[in-house]
């Protein structure tokens, strides 16, 4: 969807802010949050894309207001509750409705090391085949589908060169809304920085963003 | 969507709630005492509280275990960052056939370190030379090589950064103190399937005789995002 994630391009945000020795969690609270979101997708009642999906589809203002760990603080308070798993006054309470039947956790001291190695699908499928080559003139189609996608704003409609081809992935667009891993090749694409940008772009530079084969068509 | 439909009557009414469920718990949650109180990002005071809440919630229902959320954090904090990636880095440096794996097949290679696990599974490492300057963003969300370089820095998921790098590298360069000669080909990787990018910095000059550790100690996180070169300490001396 178009919302202000897609940040590509955009102009008016001002410098980058750097802090010197950043620690890795700035408040214990934000170590916390990072670990309830991956433990609780361990259930696999949704995926990596879904979780995408419920941040791009914050409140524009509340997604720039507020800090990434907040942002994910929102996203699985408004996640458990949509998937069950937490009512909503369960959190205005902070206690399990009474005659609720205790769960066992899946994301343990046991399986989190296979759970954090689990990695992301992606394989060589010789069945599903690539669309474009190596060396391949495309464009990326000019899609504004009000879902899930990784197709930034940016890159529509401009024209680029297939780099690579990194195999078969799970098409996001699908798979956030349970649709299907619908599994296709994705390829590093080299968009000249003039072609996205303009002339006055420096005539040496490049963009390469990775694609799926639905994003792409013949030039 | 979510809460944030919710009017401020609600919210309040949320907060008491919270804040109650918090000191009723009877679940033990482990409160971590090394708290940097930070001012650069507009967070309510009442997050902590919320979160707390959110956890002793999820452990009383079963849904997670507190033990293996400690032991996810230690993670992040203490096994995982940027001196993994240093490593692979000054390896590449020394010895060539390592640096060819490394740039060929780079998930293999980073494997042969012993770092392998969640987003690092397809790494790809690109490399820097006199003539080509490498820089990663993800300008939809916040994609990082999390086994290489640990968890991403504030800035690398703040706004300026994901919005500029791609439209204005050399700025976001400059702003790094990296100023590149108009002849050095700047090339922008954006992040947005389940790749993830290593810049391989360029090794510099007046390292000849050191050992990979030393080297290692050279390379920062930010020359591996490739938004800094690698270079010597002021003194020029050795690490």
């Amino acid at each position: 969807m178009n919302s202000v994630h897609d940040m590509g391009g955009q102009q008016g945000m001002g410098p980058v802010s750097y802090e010197k020795d950043e620690p890795v969690f700035h408040a214990s609270w934000e170590g916390r949050i990072y670990a309830l979101n991956r433990a609780m997708r361990a259930w696999r009642k949704w995926s990596l894309d879904t979780d995408r999906y419920g941040l791009e589809t914050m409140r524009p203002l509340d997604y720039l207001r507020m800090s990434y760990y907040e942002r994910w603080a929102h996203r699985l308070e408004a996640q458990l509750v949509s998937f069950g798993f937490v009512t909503r006054d369960e959190l205005q309470s902070g206690t399990p409705a009474p005659g609720t039947v205790r769960a066992t956790p899946v994301f343990t001291l046991a399986t989190a090391s296979s759970w954090l190695n689990r990695g992301i699908p992606s394989s060589r499928e010789p069945a599903i085949r690539p669309s474009f080559k190596v060396g391949q003139r495309v464009r990326a189609r000019n899609i504004n589908p009000t879902g899930h996608t990784r197709l930034p704003r940016y890159a529509r409609g401009k024209a680029g060169v297939i780099m690579r081809d990194h195999g078969v992935y799970v098409f996001p667009d699908t798979n956030a809304h349970f649709q299907g891993e619908n599994r296709q090749h994705v390829y590093s694409v080299r968009f000249t920085a003039r072609e996205l940008w303009g002339d006055s772009a420096s005539q040496r530079d490049s963009v390469y963003i990775d694609m799926w084969d639905d994003y792409l068509e013949r030039l | 969507m979510g809460d944030s439909d919710k009017g401020a009557v609600d919210r309040r009414e949320f907060l008491k709630g919270i804040a109650a469920g918090a000191v009723t718990g009877a679940t033990q949650v482990t409160v971590h005492t090394q708290d940097h109180q930070h001012d650069h990002q507009d967070v309510p005071s009442d997050l902590a509280l919320r979160v707390k809440a959110l956890e002793s919630l999820l452990v009383e229902k079963g849904l997670v275990d507190s033990s293996a959320l400690d032991a996810l954090i230690d993670t992040m904090e203490h096994k995982v960052g940027p001196r993994n990636g240093a490593r692979v880095v000054a390896r590449a440096w020394i010895d060539q056939a390592y640096k060819k794996r490394l740039l060929e097949d780079a998930p293999a290679a980073i494997a042969e370190m012993g770092y392998s696990s969640g987003q690092g599974d397809h790494m790809v490492v690109v490399e820097n030379s006199p003539k080509v300057h490498n820089l990663i963003v993800c300008t939809l969300c916040s994609c990082y090589p999390w086994p290489v370089l640990g968890l991403p820095p504030v800035w690398y998921k703040s706004a300026p950064y994901r919005s500029r790098a791609v439209i204005d590298p050399r700025g976001i360069l400059r702003e790094f103190g990296t100023t590149l000669p108009d002849e050095v080909e700047v090339r922008v990787w954006d992040s947005t399937a389940e790749l993830r990018y290593l810049v391989l910095p360029e090794r510099p000059s007046g390292t000849e005789g050191m050992t990979e550790e030393q080297l290692a100690a050279l390379v920062t996180r930010d020359a591996m995002v490739g938004v800094t070169r690698v270079t010597l300490p002021p003194s020029g001396g050795r690490a």
